[in-house]
């Protein structure tokens, strides 16, 4: 899900660079307000995991490949904000360091797996948890959901992206300029691959991921909780 | 910083080793070809794409190995690995010092 350099035209990839800025500033003031000095290592954890996570690249039957992105799992645990903090920070390295992902389409990737992802994932989590224990088996359902959901949307939103150039911008002839397939076939690649594979592995990392976080470390799970009843603010956004 | 949530970074070291599973799907995802698989794939590289495609040839760790040690599997492994290590410790410096606006 890492669009490269050269798939998106300029006028499409710089917009969404722009966006990130705002999008941003807003990430670090609500992280600012709500995440505890003590929850500063395992946002850092977190964003290494989701780095880790997108090493983990999953056959697909064709020759292709994709992978889970862990920004669902990180959006549950510390909230939504903080979750487009970490993957954001993983994914420019990920494009500076080891060349995967463009450097112009940093925005876009940014804004489909790490704005797009968590908040669509948290959403659906709030959604389907409802009041349940996180480490319920409602909890744990909702988890799975969340991941698969937020995964595909992210999918959905990149095919768009790079689906949408080869009818905006093509040569004289009928050449596309930059990405050479339709929408319609970029979005049943990308999503006959999220849907069927990496979605499934999406949701068992943020299920196991819940699971796992909320048995060793309940106070992770648990504090979001009674802040929601002492009062219902809105925990942790 | 490692102390207090042992159990994670012990899961995240994990991953780090078991990294190299990542290898196995030696399939480019889609829309992610490089300018020679766009030839194989597409069968032409568009012009746009062919301007910008080379934006940034700076990557000290292309497609995560170390550069000229990746002839043998065991070379691609450890260079992802190697990755793996880089990447993470980058992350986490870049987090903690991002860190330190956030008040207790």
């Amino acid at each position: 899900m890492h669009i490269p350099d050269g798939y998106l035209s300029p006028q499409t990839a710089v917009p969404f660079v722009v966006a990130m800025v705002p999008i941003w500033g807003v990430a670090v003031k609500k992280v600012k307000e709500n995440l505890r000095k003590r929850e500063v290592p395992v946002l850092a954890v977190g964003a290494a995991f989701s780095f880790i996570i997108m090493m983990f690249n999953l056959p697909i039957p064709g020759g292709s490949s994709a992978h889970a992105v862990g920004a669902v799992l990180l959006a549950i645990l510390l909230g939504p904000w903080a979750a487009c903090i970490g993957v954001s920070v993983a994914l420019i390295i990920q494009a500076l360091i080891f060349g995967d992902g463009g450097i112009l389409a940093i925005g876009a990737n940014c804004f489909n797996m790490a704005f797009i992802m968590p908040m669509v994932g948290y959403l659906m989590y709030k959604l389907i948890k409802g009041q349940a224990d996180a480490i319920s088996t409602r909890g744990i359902i909702a988890a799975a959901l969340a991941g698969y959901i937020g995964l595909n949307v992210a999918a959905l939103f990149t095919a768009v992206e790079f689906g949408s150039q080869y009818h905006l911008f093509q040569t004289a002839d009928g050449t596309p300029l930059y990405f050479m397939y339709p929408i319609k076939v970029a979005i049943a690649a990308m999503l006959s691959e999220h849907l069927t594979l990496a979605g499934p592995v999406e949701a068992l990392v943020t299920a196991l991921g819940v699971w796992f976080v909320g048995n060793s470390y309940p106070e992770l799970v648990a504090r979001k909780q009674a802040i929601m009843f002492n009062g219902g603010v809105a925990d942790n956004v | 910083m490692f102390k207090t949530y042992k159990k994670l970074w012990l899961v995240l070291s994990l991953f780090i080793v078991l990294s190299p599973l990542g290898l196995l799907a030696t399939g480019t995802a889609f829309g992610e070809w490089g300018s020679d698989e766009l030839i194989d794939e597409v069968g032409f590289i568009p012009a746009g794409l062919e301007k910008m495609a080379d934006l940034w040839q700076h990557a000290p760790m292309p497609d995560y190995s170390i550069q000229g040690f990746a002839a043998t599997f065991g070379q691609s492994a450890l260079g992802y690995i190697a990755s793996a290590v880089v990447g993470v410790l980058l992350v986490v410096l870049i987090i903690t010092f991002l860190s330190r606006i956030v008040k207790d």
